[in-house]
C-alpha cells in the first residue's frame, strides 16, 4: 500500500538493516519492543489527563487546569510526583513478595501487546494461538493482585484482593466466550487472520465487520462489560473501592510501585481495548474501500480511542454495583447470554444460504429474537431475586 | 546450541521453583514458588513449539489452578510452621517410597509406549485446527469422560462447602460473639 501507511513497517526495517547480520533479529525485536513501550506509556499519560479532563467536564468542572497550558503537563507532573514519594514498605509485610507483586501485574501486560495487530503488517509477532496467548497472559494477573493483598498483611488488602479475584475470574468466563464465535467465523486464533476475516464489504456500503452482525453486536456488548470488569473500571472498580475498602488491594503501596499498579491496570485496558476493536471493529481495517487513503494504523488509533471513550464516558455516568450484584450480573446474566450467543451465531451462518427476498432482514429479526428473549428473561429473573440479607460483622 | 542454552536455563530455573515449592516454610510461598514452576513448565512446552499446550498450560496451571491452591491454603487457614519445629514431616521414609510409586507408574507407561518409537514428526507445530479435530473425533470419549469428572469433583466441592453454612449460622446467633470470631478469623489468614 502507500508509503505513510506502511511508515512504521518500512522504518524498523531500514533500522534493522543498519545492524550487522547476525544481531538483526535481536535489533527487529528490540525495535518492537521500543516502539509498543514508547506509544503505550505515551498513551498512558495521555489517557489520564484526558480521563480527569473529560471527567471534569461531564461533572460540570474544570478537572486539572493549573500545569501548563490547559492542565496538559498534569501528566509529567504526577509522573514526578509518584516518583519522589517515599516508598513505604509496612514493617510485617512479606517484603519479597510485596517487592514482586507490583512486576508480575505489569510485566504480562506488557507482554500481551505483542500479538496485537496494531495496523497492516504492524503485530509484533503473528502467532498460531494469539488470542490463546493473549488470555493466557492476562490470566497471571489474577496471582499477581493476590500477592499484592496477601504480602501486605492488612486486612482491607486482602479482602480487596479477594474481591478483584473474585471478580476477575467470573468474568474472564463472559469475555473467552464472547470471542468464541469470532474464532469460529475466521476459523483461526491468530489475530491478523481474523482481522483479514473482516475486509470487504457486505451490500456494497457496509464494512464486513463482526460488530455488524446480531451475535457480533451482542458479542461485542458482552466483550465490553467483561472487559470493563475485567479491568477494574467503574462501574465494577469495587477491587479499589476506595471509599469502602480504602483502595483495595493498593491499600499499602505507595510511590513507584503504586504507579506500577497505575500503569498496569491502564495498560490492561488498553490490551483489552485493542483486543476489541480487533475482533469485532475490524481491527486496522477502513469502513469503505474509498476510505483506504487514511493509514491503517490511524484507523486503529480512531476506533481505539473511540472505545476508550466509552469507558470514560461510562465511569463518569455509572454508579458502583455491589459485590453480590456484581457477581451474579456475572454468573446468572452475562454467561447465559454469551452462550445464547453461540447459538444465534450458528443460526446465521446456517441461514447464509437463504437466497429468497427479505433474507437478510429475516435472519436479523431470528438473531435479535433469540437474543432479545434470554435477555428480558434472564434480565428479570436477576431482578426479581430475592433480597439477601446482609449480615455485616463490623458494621452492626 | 542457543537453544540448547535456553533449555537448560529454563529448566533449572524450572527444577529450582519446583524445589522451593516444597522446601519453603510460609505455605503462601510454596503455592506461589509452584505457580512459577508451572509457568517454567508452560516455557518448555513453548520451546518444542507446542504453542497451544504450552498456552493451555499457562491459563489452566498458572491462571487457576495457582487460585485455587492459593485460596485453599487461606480458607483453610492453616497455621505457620513453628520456628523449632522440624523441616521435614517424620513420616518422609513414606512420602519418597509414595513418590517413587507414583514415578514409577507414570513412567512405565510412557517408555513403553509405541509413541516413543515414532520418528520425530517433521512439523512439530501442530495446527490448533488439527487439535480441535482430533480432539472432536478421536479423542472425544476422553474428553467427555474427562468434563463429567471434573462436574463431578465441583459437585463434591460444593457439598462439601456447603455442609458447613448451617453451623456457622448457629454460631453466629449472638452478634458480639461473631464480630471477636470474624476478627480472629481475619488476623489468623
Amino acid at each position: 500500500m502507500n508509503a505513510l501507511d506502511q511508515i512504521f513497517v518500512s522504518t524498523g526495517q531500514w533500522l534493522t538493516s543498519l545492524a550487522p547480520a547476525p544481531m538483526r533479529p535481536f535489533v527487529a525485536m528490540a525495535l518492537a519492543i521500543a516502539g509498543l513501550m514508547a506509544v503505550f506509556g505515551t498513551c498512558f499519560a495521555v489517557t489520564t489527563i484526558f480521563e480527569r479532563k473529560i471527567l471534569g467536564r461531564m461533572q460540570n468542572r474544570f478537572g486539572p487546569n493549573r500545569v501548563g497550558p490547559f492542565g496538559l503537563l498534569q501528566p509529567i507532573a504526577d509522573g514526578v510526583k509518584m516518583l519522589i514519594k517515599e516508598d513505604i514498605v509496612p514493617f510485617s509485610a512479606d517484603r519479597v513478595v510485596h517487592f514482586l507483586a507490583p512486576l508480575a501485574l505489569t510485566v504480562p501486560v506488557w507482554l500481551a501487546f505483542a500479538v496485537l495487530p496494531f495496523g497492516r503488517n504492524m503485530s509484533a509477532i503473528d502467532l498460531n494461538a494469539g488470542i490463546l496467548f493473549f488470555f493466557a497472559i492476562g490470566s497471571a494477573s489474577e496471582l499477581a493482585v493476590f500477592m499484592a493483598g496477601w504480602s501486605s498483611q492488612n486486612k482491607y488488602a486482602l479482602l480487596g484482593a479477594m474481591r478483584a479475584i473474585a471478580q476477575m475470574i467470573s468474568y474472564e468466563v463472559p469475555l473467552v466466550l464472547a470471542t468464541i464465535p469470532v474464532v469460529m467465523a475466521a476459523g483461526s486464533l491468530s489475530l491478523p487472520d481474523i482481522v483479514q476475516a473482516q475486509s470487504g464489504t457486505v451490500l456494497g456500503a457496509l464494512p464486513r465487520w463482526n460488530v455488524l452482525t446480531p451475535w457480533g453486536l451482542a458479542g461485542f456488548a458482552l466483550f465490553m462489560i467483561a472487559a470493563a470488569a475485567e479491568s477494574n473500571r467503574c462501574p465494577f472498580d469495587l477491587p479499589e473501592g476506595e471509599s469502602e475498602l480504602i483502595a483495595g488491594f493498593l491499600t499499602e503501596y505507595s510511590g513507584f510501585k503504586y504507579a506500577l499498579f497505575f500503569l498496569g491496570e491502564y495498560l490492561g485496558l488498553f490490551a483489552v481495548t485493542a483486543l476489541a476493536v480487533t475482533l469485532f471493529l475490524g481491527g486496522w481495517q477502513a469502513p469503505l474501500p474509498a476510505l483506504e487513503w487514511f493509514p491503517s494504523w490511524g484507523w486503529f488509533a480512531v476506533k481505539f480511542s473511540a472505545l476508550i471513550f466509552l469507558f470514560i464516558w461510562v465511569r463518569a455516568t455509572l454508579p458502583r454495583l455491589r459485590l453480590d450484584q456484581l457477581l451474579s450480573f456475572a454468573w446468572k446474566f452475562l454467561v447465559p447470554l454469551a452462550l445464547v450467543n453461540l447459538v444465534v451465531a450458528v443460526v446465521w451462518w446456517q441461514s447464509g444460504a437463504w437466497r429468497f427476498p427479505a433474507a437478510l432482514e429475516l435472519r436479523w429479526l431470528v438473531g435479535a429474537g433469540l437474543l432479545a428473549f434470554p435477555y428480558v428473561w434472564l434480565g428479570r429473573a436477576l431482578k426479581s431475586g430475592k433480597p439477601v440479607q446482609h449480615q455485616y460483622s463490623y458494621a452492626e | 546450541m542457543l537453544n540448547e542454552i535456553a533449555f537448560y536455563l529454563i529448566a533449572a530455573v524450572t527444577l529450582a521453583f519446583a524445589v522451593a515449592a516444597m522446601a519453603l516454610r510460609q505455605l503462601i510461598h510454596c503455592a506461589l514458588c509452584a505457580a512459577a514452576a508451572f509457568a517454567g513448565l508452560a516455557t518448555l512446552y513453548l520451546q518444542l513449539d507446542a504453542e497451544f499446550v504450552g498456552f493451555a498450560q499457562l491459563l489452566v496451571y498458572v491462571g487457576a489452578i495457582a487460585i485455587l491452591i492459593v485460596f485453599a491454603v487461606l480458607l483453610t487457614r492453616a497455621d505457620e510452621v513453628l520456628p523449632g519445629s522440624r523441616r521435614s514431616s517424620p513420616s518422609w521414609l513414606m512420602g519418597i517410597a509414595a513418590a517413587v510409586l507414583v514415578l514409577a507408574g507414570i513412567a512405565l507407561p510412557i517408555l513403553s509406549s509405541p509413541s516413543l518409537r515414532h520418528p520425530p514428526l517433521a512439523v512439530a507445530d501442530a495446527p490448533v485446527k488439527l487439535i480441535g479435530v482430533e480432539l472432536m473425533t478421536r479423542y472425544v470419549l476422553p474428553l467427555e469422560m474427562a468434563g463429567v469428572l471434573l462436574t463431578a469433583a465441583l459437585m463434591g466441592a460444593v457439598v462439601i462447602a456447603m455442609r458447613e453454612e448451617p453451623e456457622i449460622k448457629a454460631q453466629s446467633r449472638p452478634p458480639a460473639a461473631r464480630g471477636v470470631e470474624t476478627g480472629e478469623a481475619v488476623s489468623h489468614s
